[in-house]
């Protein structure tokens, strides 16, 4: 065992004050800058305006914070409508970085940074990187996407102000990352949990086992991924996986991380992110703990400033204090999307569900797709899932009773029957970036 | 006495097999005997090979799951009732064939047949007390 493998930071906050500041001062700041933030929007966002004065609603009536849910959310439509910099508050000299989304589904969303927008998200980035047990001296490999996608860069930043190494070697090319992983002795991992498993199947391939490297911790987000897919991860890679959660809309990477004290949730570091818990069909704001649509509204951003944002990430709050002494809320490990949803012959469908039934499953790899189809008036479900060594016989019975299974245990926990297709290993495709788990091929 | 045997997960579709095959060939590896399984969604492939760690590793680069077993060869005089007859010794021990296939080797005076049964000890126990030829690997080979 090597010194360097477990050399950890001294540091155990980045912003000690802010960090674990008691509620009251917190929540004092928060309003000052909500304040600050609704009445510098009206003033300077004629769509902000507009949605405020249909209710009239006027900057001053924001009192306390619980005067926020009286402000109307904004949604990814809202950002298409103004594509692409409509939503910006600064004019476009003060803007130094723009990213954008991928647009998948429609136009792409824009989002701009001033000089300080940059310096903040670096910071919040750095508390990041610090509440998972990184520090100076660590070899930080940041294989999230660098472009227009905020990954990449909003990490790298996080990695230089902490004083890290930062590898930045961006996704793709796994036998590459390896190699490098193995030469330069990355301590620490970010990227999907996807790609960490895909690099997982890279070593394998190239007969490298994980133990010889010098990966202590992986800080794993812009996906959804369950407790299952965690514990193999960090099997397959003999790492800790620590979760990180951010958005392009509130900044990237960096607006919440797990610590290394609890399995319940990421800190938000709400002095810059206000979260809330709505109600996805009636938007009403629900208490602390319950689960439903999680919103945030920016408190610092100076280009691109959001109001109750409304993600579409399943999650909810805990604000009971943490052994790691951060005050800051935690939000549970996002655990499913409101448009990822399915309704299958009228039964809701999250594909976290079917995950968590394949990784129940001794020797099934988490590699799966869901495709949805329409014949004549019924739904049909089919479940793609890879045939690992794991799991592979030369006898057809022993993978047609696999297949069963799966199917048995879908049904049980779901209620629906899908039919299971065994395809062949590394036949489903693994994305650099976010895994597409649905093929919705229904036109209704 | 028991041979070493490659199996390969296919999906059922086209130019598969053609790529294991070119990737096999590519690598100066022999095929001795073959078969495919098949369902309507998968086929299992299954190959006795002369280098089969070689063959094994080579698949794998390329991308295929690949399973190693083993087997028994069993030769008989390739004549009406060969297969008949280890069958009947292998019926009345009570053991489970899960699968077969056969060859006829180069000279044509015998036929090799490939058994994976049940129980593998109990088989090759029964086969040499009822005196039939079981091959090795290096027999499979030379063929």
């Amino acid at each position: 065992m090597s010194f360097s493998r477990f050399q950890h930071s001294t540091v155990q906050y980045w912003e000690e004050e802010m960090e674990t500041l008691p509620r009251v001062g917190l929540e004092a700041i928060q309003l000052r800058r909500l304040q600050h933030l609704v009445a510098r929007v009206y003033r300077t966002v004629p769509p902000y305006r507009r949605k405020m004065e249909e209710i009239g609603l006027k900057p001053e009536d924001i009192r306390s914070l619980a005067d926020l849910a009286r402000l109307p959310f904004t949604v990814k439509n809202d950002l298409r409508d103004n594509y692409p910099f409509g939503l910006f508050t600064v004019p476009m000299e003060e803007v130094v970085r723009v990213h954008a989304s991928s647009g998948t589904t429609g136009k792409p969303t824009v989002v701009g940074y001033t000089a300080r927008d940059i310096d903040t998200w670096a910071g919040v980035m750095a508390r990041a990187l610090v509440c998972a047990g990184a520090g100076r001296g660590d070899m930080i490999h940041n294989a999230y996407g660098y472009g227009l996608f905020t990954g990449g860069l909003g990490a790298h930043y996080g990695i230089e102000r902490l004083g890290a190494t930062a590898i930045p070697v961006s996704g793709g090319n796994s036998k590459r990352q390896i190699t490098i992983m193995k030469d330069f002795g990355s301590t620490v991992l970010l990227s999907t949990p996807s790609y960490a498993l895909n690099l997982a199947d890279a070593m394998d391939a190239m007969q490298i086992d994980p133990k010889s490297l010098s990966l202590r911790v992986g800080i794993f987000g812009a996906e959804p991924w369950s407790e299952n897919m965690r514990e193999e991860v960090e099997r397959k890679l003999n790492l800790k996986a620590t979760d990180i959660y951010g958005l392009s809309e509130v900044m990237g990477p960096g607006v919440a991380q797990e610590c290394l004290h609890t399995d319940r949730g990421m800190h938000i570091f709400e002095d810059h992110f206000l979260p809330e818990i709505i109600d996805p069909e009636s938007g009403e704001v629900l208490p602390p703990g319950e689960k439903g649509e999680l919103v945030f509204t920016t408190l610092t951003k100076e280009a691109f400033p959001i109001i109750r944002y409304r993600t579409k990430d399943i999650s909810r709050l805990y604000y009971e204090p943490c052994a790691c002494g951060r005050t800051l809320v935690r939000m549970e490990k996002v655990t499913g999307r409101t448009d990822d949803m399915l309704i299958i012959r009228g039964v809701n469908v999250f594909p976290s569900q079917v995950e968590h039934v394949l990784m129940g499953i001794e020797g099934v790899e988490p590699h799966y797709q869901i495709v949805v189809e329409r014949e004549g008036n019924l739904d049909t479900m089919q479940v793609q899932v890879e045939v690992s060594e794991g799991v592979f016989s030369d006898e057809i019975r022993v993978l047609e009773n696999l297949s069963r299974h799966i199917q048995k245990e879908i049904k049980d926990l779901l209620g629906v029957t899908c039919r299971v297709k065994l395809v062949e290993s590394k036949t489903i495709q693994r994305s650099e970036g976010k895994a597409q788990r649905v093929i919705d091929k229904r036109s209704i | 006495m028991l041979v070493e045997q490659i199996a390969v997960f296919l999906e059922n579709k086209s130019g598969r097999l053609a790529e294991i095959t070119a990737v096999l060939a590519d690598n100066d590896i022999n095929i001795r005997a073959l078969s495919v399984a098949d369902t309507a969604d998968f086929g299992i492939l299954r190959l006795i090979v002369d280098k089969v760690e070689l063959a094994k590793k080579v698949l794998k680069e390329n991308g295929f799951t690949v399973g190693k077993t083993t087997v028994i060869a069993v030769e008989v005089p390739d004549r009406t009732g060969g297969l008949a007859t280890v069958l009947a010794a292998i019926r009345d021990a009570g053991i489970n064939v899960e699968y077969m296939y056969a060859f006829v080797n180069k000279t044509g005076e015998n036929a090799v047949l490939i058994f994976r049964f049940e129980k593998m000890e109990e088989a090759i126990e029964t086969l040499r007390r009822e005196g039939f030829t079981i091959l090795s690997k290096e027999q499979i080979c030379a063929l």
